[in-house]
């Protein structure tokens, strides 16, 4: 039997939102009080859902465990309490919640042990992003 | 096609292990979670009905039905319970929150007249929950 599991994760970082391809104005303009220049924060909480079948023994999907410990040295090692403008995958694009999804999907997308759905992203409890990857997410899922 | 969702809430004990694997093993797959004394969680289940809307009533389903099968066949069962050892479907499979959600299909589909099952949610805690779509 398929069945999908979905797991939260919480990190808080810092970030800006900037590009160096527009000039000051426009910056202020495009992004407003997120371009402020010394920067905000907020506390991300990260859903990430995986498939697969339901192993007849266990009864799992997948093993929170391992999870767990790929999500501690993949994700929260990685962003937690840190300035996400500073980290490698932001030296080129901009710290959206867009791209942070995207970001944390081809990092979970690597977890070996289940197949990654999707990741949902929520910058604040008024935001949140949803991304799939190249696939749309499958009919009917709601 | 409408999607209706309706929550209940149950309480239980379970314990997860495998009766064929050694205590190290159970450890070591299972962590805290193979201890035999059990520990517990207070769950959250949601249910979503497809269906579409009844011209007169403007209903998919009358949710008073909904609410009385939830509590005949799963929260009367469920709740207060150690699931491992008083929950039949849990003698022989382990009440992962995967299995749990599998359980709870096979105990509401088909009961619920005029509309279809189309998923069961299943929280552990607010930050891990399984679904299941009857899937095979």
């Amino acid at each position: 039997m398929k069945a999908y599991l979905s797991r939260r994760y919480h990190f808080s970082a810092a970030h800006r939102l900037h590009t160096e391809l527009y000039d000051a104005a426009r910056n202020q303009v495009v992004f407003g009080k997120c371009n402020n220049p010394h920067g905000h924060g907020h506390n991300y909480t990260v859903q990430v859902t995986f498939s697969g079948p339901i192993d007849p023994v266990t009864g799992m999907v997948v093993n929170l465990a391992d999870l767990d410990a790929f999500a501690r040295t993949n994700l929260l090692d990685r962003f937690d309490h840190t300035n996400l403008n500073l980290l490698d995958c932001f030296t080129t694009t901009v710290s959206t919640t867009e791209n942070l999804s995207i970001e944390i999907h081809r990092i979970f997308a690597q977890f070996p042990l289940a197949h990654l759905e999707q990741v949902h992203v929520e910058e604040t409890s008024n935001n949140s992003f949803d991304f799939a990857g190249s696939a749309a997410p499958a009919l009917g899922r709601i | 096609m409408i999607f209706l969702t309706r929550k209940a809430e149950f309480s239980s004990a379970h314990y997860y292990w495998v009766e064929s694997w050694s205590q190290e093993e159970n450890e070591r797959v299972f962590g805290k979670c193979a201890n035999r004394n059990g520990h517990g969680h207070n769950y959250t289940l949601e249910v979503t009905i497809a269906g579409e809307i009844d011209p007169i009533s403007g209903f998919v389903v009358d949710l008073k039905a909904v609410k009385d099968i939830l509590e005949a066949e799963v929260v009367s069962v469920y709740d207060h319970r150690h699931l491992n050892l008083e929950v039949p479907e849990f003698r022989t499979t382990i009440p992962t929150t995967e299995n749990i959600a599998v359980a709870i299909w096979r105990r509401l589909d088909g009961k619920i007249p005029g509309a279809k099952l189309h998923r069961i949610r299943v929280y552990e805690m607010p930050d891990l929950f399984a679904d299941y779509y009857g899937e095979p």
